[in-house]
């Protein structure tokens, strides 16, 4: 449907209860991520701070590391200040650098967003077109030859991990072809093979979804509407048809926004990319856990956030996804 | 359960699924006998071959230690997919346990663990993998169960979600009414019945744990040295992607075929579990050669000539003939009811005099001319401007994301040239035309911000934006209620009058078409058979039925309703004879086996029947015609 059809869904006014217990489910989630970040540092076993420091780590040093911590407090006053201290902003100090979290976050952060935020446009540029050109090509059962070769590949290319895909790009264009620099994220040719890793499989799993919409929507009544106008067919498609078949294309979209934000992960370790990816699998490996707990928490409230986002878009564009939910 | 043998060997016998299958019998064998063949030659050391690329003699090139590359990661398949189902089966397990406990639990624990698993849904698998690998450690071992924990939430909701199902199901109301106890309900009569489909989800589910087991050993978080999997053996090899590509590539090749195998296979099984048959759409053969359906009406200066249409569908046995040999003709400024049962070819018939039939579809007719051009051959700009369309249900026949006068101004722009201002003033103009109130607003406003005869207006405003010759209206008031009804039919008449337009107007409702039209098409399974003055009396036993059970005020409320026994053939089993010859009263020898043809009885009126009823009518289906 389209941004026309809200009105009428805030006239039935199954919206603000909708916002409402989507906020909710929103402040839930959010606690429980908190929470689960929190615990992390008890769920190791033994002692965090002796695994962090090393065994041959004086015995004096552990113990002023953990009192540094507060993890000789009770551990009811330790999710107190941990609470606290997150809502001023107060990530806590990485066990390896000494460097707040806060800031480590700050200055890698904006490396992982560019990277996602660019493979989620172009994500976008090319599944849709490549859709819809499908959808007319084989619409009605029409170029079996086609839709059989646009299926197969599309499948193929959305199995394939992104890091697996990225690994393939190095070794072609990187190593093979000399087209892009293998690491580091210094100009623009640097973005083209991270970006393209992480756009592959969503592009193949979108495009898909758009040729499955676009065909649904050529068989409304009003696309006949339109024929019976004789509009010229591209009118019929693109002014028509594609608006209506963009309700289902976003909400997958926005899905696939969060499964980047893993891929990025992956794609960044690959790369030698200066962005959060890299860094929590760093931290991991040399167990330095306050920077892992913040990091995490970004990932998490940015999965959080991107799933609200979403539901909202939806529920804007199309009032009924607001009522069925109730 | 004995139906999953055959759901699987019906999987392979596809040609997809006999290749997965090939496929991941081929990793499985691979996994068992590589370490007892090769193990000994990807563990040999050979400090002569350090870091080389590929050769005759090791075809992935060696590594930093001269071990051939080409042998470790073929040694390498059983420990990446040993620990990918390792990793899948506790997976399953902590999933199968949380997704049932809530049934088991008190029902505060129950909703709190149902709470948990829809928080921990929420997030990317390997985002959770990743936080719990912290949790149970970097190595082996804690990649194993990060990566169950990490599936577990998506196979607890499956299977809530299957049990629920199930739940609704008889046999498990007559278990719970006869007293069996919920752990062993859900034993006994649950858990087997959701068997199949999580079989499928956890072969599907072990080709992602495989991809995902090869990104943590890949950012090595998984195994750790000197054991080695696919994604070890990645991380190696891209250090030195510069030296020796194939060294990462090679890898990258084994964990895709490997996903790709369980993936396939499982989402095969799911394709058969799902659709169990799938209609081939190949069309079979030719065309069939229409049979002889009418006697040619002569026609000079008509707006529409049909002769012996034919519209035609492929499907699964051959071709499917919806509309078989129709022939009429629609003189300038007349109308024209088409009525029938609804399958009766009425609608397809409007779509083919109109050239909107699209693809898999063929129309097929000796002539079909629209204002003396062959139909194939008219412009778009003539077809758009005197051919009108109005379709049943004004609520779908607007595209609800443009404003309704946008809608109708496309109809100038495209064909008469106007700017868009000028467009849309006379869309606006047209609008008024067709007493749409307030017309200016409700130009700008969206189809649903008008109501459904309001809509309708529209819909023939739209056809108004050019000089109609012929307006073709398909059920225009079926989904509109009486009062509405009535406005909408005034309607087509005033602009039939104002315009001069030819009116042909299909509906199931013969009062309609009494009321506005002065002939009527009576169309049964594909073909008019009858073709009559409205008002005067019907010859067809169809027709003759098809008017007794029109109901109106006047109709006497103790008699049963007046009903046509039985049903019309379907459009792919039409008889050799006539196609009424079941439904018939006066059916003969003759009407099973000769089909008759539509052919003039009296001055304008064509009937297709062995046994016309001439003779002047009793009773009250004729006034029923004439009212």
């Amino acid at each position: 449907m389209t941004t026309a059809a809200a009105p009428a869904g805030l006239r039935g006014s199954p919206w603000p209860a909708f916002a409402a217990r989507r906020l909710a489910r929103f402040a839930v989630s959010l606690w429980a991520l908190l929470t689960a970040a929190f615990l992390m540092i008890h769920l190791v076993p033994g002692d965090p701070v002796r695994a962090s420091l090393g065994l041959t780590a004086p015995a004096e040093l552990v113990a002023a590391k953990r009192a540094e911590l507060g993890l000789d407090d009770p551990l009811w006053v330790q999710y107190g200040h941990y609470v606290r201290g997150l809502l001023s902003g107060d990530f806590g100090t990485s066990m390896a650098s000494g460097q707040p979290v806060a800031q480590v976050i700050g200055d890698r952060l904006p490396s992982t967003l560019q990277l996602a935020v660019l493979a989620f446009a172009v994500v976008v540029v090319v599944a849709v077109p490549v859709g819809v050109c499908f959808a007319v090509l084989t619409r009605g059962g029409r170029r079996r030859g086609a839709e059989l070769g646009f299926t197969s590949v599309s499948v193929f290319l959305a199995a394939i991990p992104e890091f697996l895909v990225a690994v393939g790009l190095v070794a072609l264009l990187a190593v093979g072809l000399g087209w892009f620099p293998v690491a580091g994220s210094d100009d623009v040719s640097a973005y083209v093979l991270p970006v393209a890793a992480l756009a592959v499989g969503p592009a193949a799993v979108l495009s898909r979804m758009v040729r499955v919409e676009l065909l649904s929507v050529l068989g409304a009544d009003f696309v006949r509407t339109a024929r019976a106008k004789r509009l010229p067919a591209r009118l019929v498609y693109v002014r028509h048809a594609l608006p209506n078949a963009l309700t289902a294309t976003l909400t997958l979209g926005g899905l696939m926004l969060t499964g980047m934000v893993a891929g990025t992960v992956l794609v960044e370790n690959v790369f030698a990319w200066p962005g959060l990816g890299s860094t929590i699998v760093a931290s991991i490996l040399q167990k330095d856990y306050p920077l892992v707990q913040g990091i995490v928490l970004v990932y998490g409230v940015g999965v959080l956030l991107v799933n609200l986002l979403v539901d909202v878009v939806l529920g804007l564009l199309d009032p009924r996804s607001a009522i069925r939910e109730a | 359960m004995a139906r999953r043998g055959s759901v699987w060997a019906a999987a392979v016998r596809t040609p997809v699924g006999a290749c997965s299958a090939v496929l991941l019998a081929g990793v499985v064998l691979l996994a068992v006998l590589a370490p007892l063949l090769w193990g000994d030659a990807a563990a040999a050391i050979d400090t002569d071959a350090i870091g080389q690329g590929p050769s005759g003699a090791h075809w992935f090139g060696t590594d930093s230690l001269g071990r051939d590359l080409f042998f470790r990661t073929l040694v390498a398949t059983r420990l990446s997919v040993g620990l990918a189902v390792l990793a899948t089966a506790i997976g399953v397990g902590v999933g199968v346990l949380l997704g049932t406990l809530p049934s088991v639990l008190p029902r505060w624990a129950g909703r709190l663990l149902t709470a948990a698993v829809n928080v921990a849904v929420a997030f990317p698998g390997l985002l959770l993998a990743l936080f719990l690998a912290v949790i149970f450690g970097v190595g082996t071992q804690g990649a194993v169960l990060a990566i169950a924990f990490a599936v577990a939430p998506a196979f607890a909701r499956l299977v809530q979600t299957l049990s629920a199902s199930v739940a609704g199901r008889d046999f498990i109301a007559a278990a719970r009414v006869s007293g069996v106890g919920r752990i062993r309900l859900l034993a006994r009569h649950v858990l087997p019945n959701i068997g199949e489909p999580l079989v499928v989800n956890a072969t599907i589910g072990a080709g992602s744990a495989l991809l995902a087991f090869a990104g943590l050993s890949f950012l090595g978080i998984g195994v750790q040295a000197p054991d080695y999997d696919w994604g070890r053996l990645l991380r190696e090899g891209l250090d030195g992607i510069y030296v020796n590509p194939v060294a990462a590539l090679g890898p990258c090749v084994a964990v895709v075929l490997a996903g790709l195998a369980f993936n396939l296979v499982g989402e095969t099984v799911a394709g058969v579990v799902g659709v169990r048959t799938r209609a081939s759409r190949r069309a079979a053969g030719p065309l069939p050669a229409p049979r002889p359906a009418a006697v040619a009406e002569p026609a000079d200066d008509a707006v529409l000539v049909v002769e012996n249409l034919q519209v035609a569908f492929p499907g699964p046995s051959g071709w499917t003939v919806p509309v078989r040999g129709v022939s009429f003709s629609v003189r300038p400024g007349e109308a024209i009811g088409v009525v029938g049962e609804s399958g009766s070819g009425k609608s397809l018939t409007a779509l083919a005099v109109s050239r909107l039939i699209e693809t898999p579809g063929v129309v097929t007719a000796d002539r079909l001319e629209f204002a003396g051009t062959p139909l194939a051959a008219a412009s778009d700009r003539e077809l758009g401007t005197s051919l009108a369309m109005v379709f049943q249900d004004p609520m779908t026949s607007f595209n609800p994301a443009r404003r309704v006068g946008r809608q109708l101004a496309e109809v100038s722009e495209q064909h008469h040239g106007l700017s868009r201002r000028a467009a849309f003033a006379r869309a606006i103009d047209r609008l008024t035309a067709v007493r749409v109130p307030a017309a200016a607003r409700r130009a700008r406003q969206y189809p649903h911000e008008f109501s459904g005869g309001m809509r309708q207006r529209a819909m023939i405003g739209m056809g108004l934006m050019g000089q109609p010759k012929l307006i073709i209206a398909d059920e225009p008031t079926t989904a509109l209620d009486v009062t509405v009804q009535r406005q909408v039919l005034r309607l087509l008449a005033r602009t039939r009058e104002a315009e001069g337009a030819a009116i042909l107007l299909i509906s199931h409702d013969i009062a309609v078409v009494s009321q506005t039209c002065e002939r009527m098409l009576v169309m049964y399974a594909g073909r008019v058979v009858e073709d009559l003055p409205t008002g005067s009396p019907a010859q067809h036993p169809y027709t003759r039925a098809l008017l007794a059970t029109t109901v109106d005020l006047g109709t006497d409320r103790d008699e049963p309703l007046a009903v046509i026994p039985g049903r019309p053939p379907e459009p792919d089993q039409v008889p050799d004879g006539c196609a009424f010859a079941d439904r018939c009263p006066l059916a003969s020898e003759r009407c099973r086996t000769e089909d008759p043809v539509l052919e003039p009885t009296a001055d304008a009126h064509r009937v297709a029947c062995w046994h016309p009823q001439v003779s002047v009518l009793s009773g009250r289906s004729q006034e029923e015609g004439a009212a």
